[in-house]
């Protein structure tokens, strides 16, 4: 299999695992899009680090993208971003949920579901009316 | 120092979120066995596809930019801390957004199963 076909595997069965298997249902909550959309952030920026230093290089026939034998692979283009294969960003979202979901399964069924995290600190703006009680 | 590389960017990574704990109480590092419950199997199967990937050359690795420190299957040292310090990292960024937000993950002690 190529890494385009494993890094798709590789979200199915996060999605199940959130969905069906341990019913976490994260994908469907914002507390975990908003934290996953500045993880993904991130990840661009030390991925990005990673490959356009060719820390790490990829072959041309495992994905997308073709290969760059000569030099550093363009920034954005042929399959890449930040660099990187367009590939890492499966294998981020499938091995990020996959910690979440358990980390989430394990809490509900109360191995160190307490303390919750918070409260904020004082200097943090509070605006809404759901805020969580103090400890 | 190149050697280092690969080491610098998860040091980044471990203190770019470890903060989150400290300042907006992320309450992670109090959960230990349940850090440990929730990485070490995701972390198994990224080994084994780290070694598949590695045994096919879909990916390599700059001998001059990593430690060189190796275990059987020619998987660096840097790729098994990526698969510790970087869940982390995701968990760290989840609490600290819960802590600020208040939104529900669907484990606290007075909500049930129901999506909000």
């Amino acid at each position: 299999m190529t890494y385009t076909q494993i890094g798709i595997l590789a979200v199915a069965i996060a999605l199940v695992a959130d969905l069906v298997v341990f019913r976490t249902k994260l994908v469907l909550r914002k507390g975990f899009w908003l934290p996953y959309a500045i993880i993904v952030c991130f990840q661009l920026l030390t991925n990005g680090v990673l490959t356009g230093f060719m820390i790490v290089r990829y072959s041309g026939s495992a994905i997308i993208g073709g290969n760059h034998p000569s030099g550093t692979p363009p920034f954005i283009g042929d399959g890449r971003i930040a660099y990187a294969p367009i590939e890492d960003l499966l294998f981020g979202f499938a091995m990020i949920l996959g910690v979440l979901v358990l980390w989430i399964w394990w809490g509900k069924r109360g191995v160190q579901r307490t303390p919750i995290a918070g409260p904020p600190p004082k200097w943090w703006p509070t605006t809404g009316p759901l805020r969580r009680r103090p400890d | 120092m190149q050697h280092l590389a690969y080491l610098g960017v998860l040091a980044f990574i471990a203190f770019g979120a470890g903060w989150l704990e400290f300042v907006f109480r992320a309450r992670v590092f109090t959960k230990p066995l349940r850090l440990v419950l929730s990485i070490v199997p995701v972390m198994a199967l990224l080994v084994v596809w780290d070694l598949y990937a590695i045994a096919r050359h879909h990916w390599w690795f700059d001998p001059h930019r990593t430690t060189g420190i190796v275990f059987p299957g020619h998987l660096p040292l840097e790729e098994v801390l990526f698969f510790i310090v970087t869940p982390i990292a995701g968990i760290l960024t989840v609490e600290a957004v819960r802590s600020l937000k208040g939104w529900s993950l669907g484990d606290e002690v007075e909500v049930a199963d129901d999506v909000p």
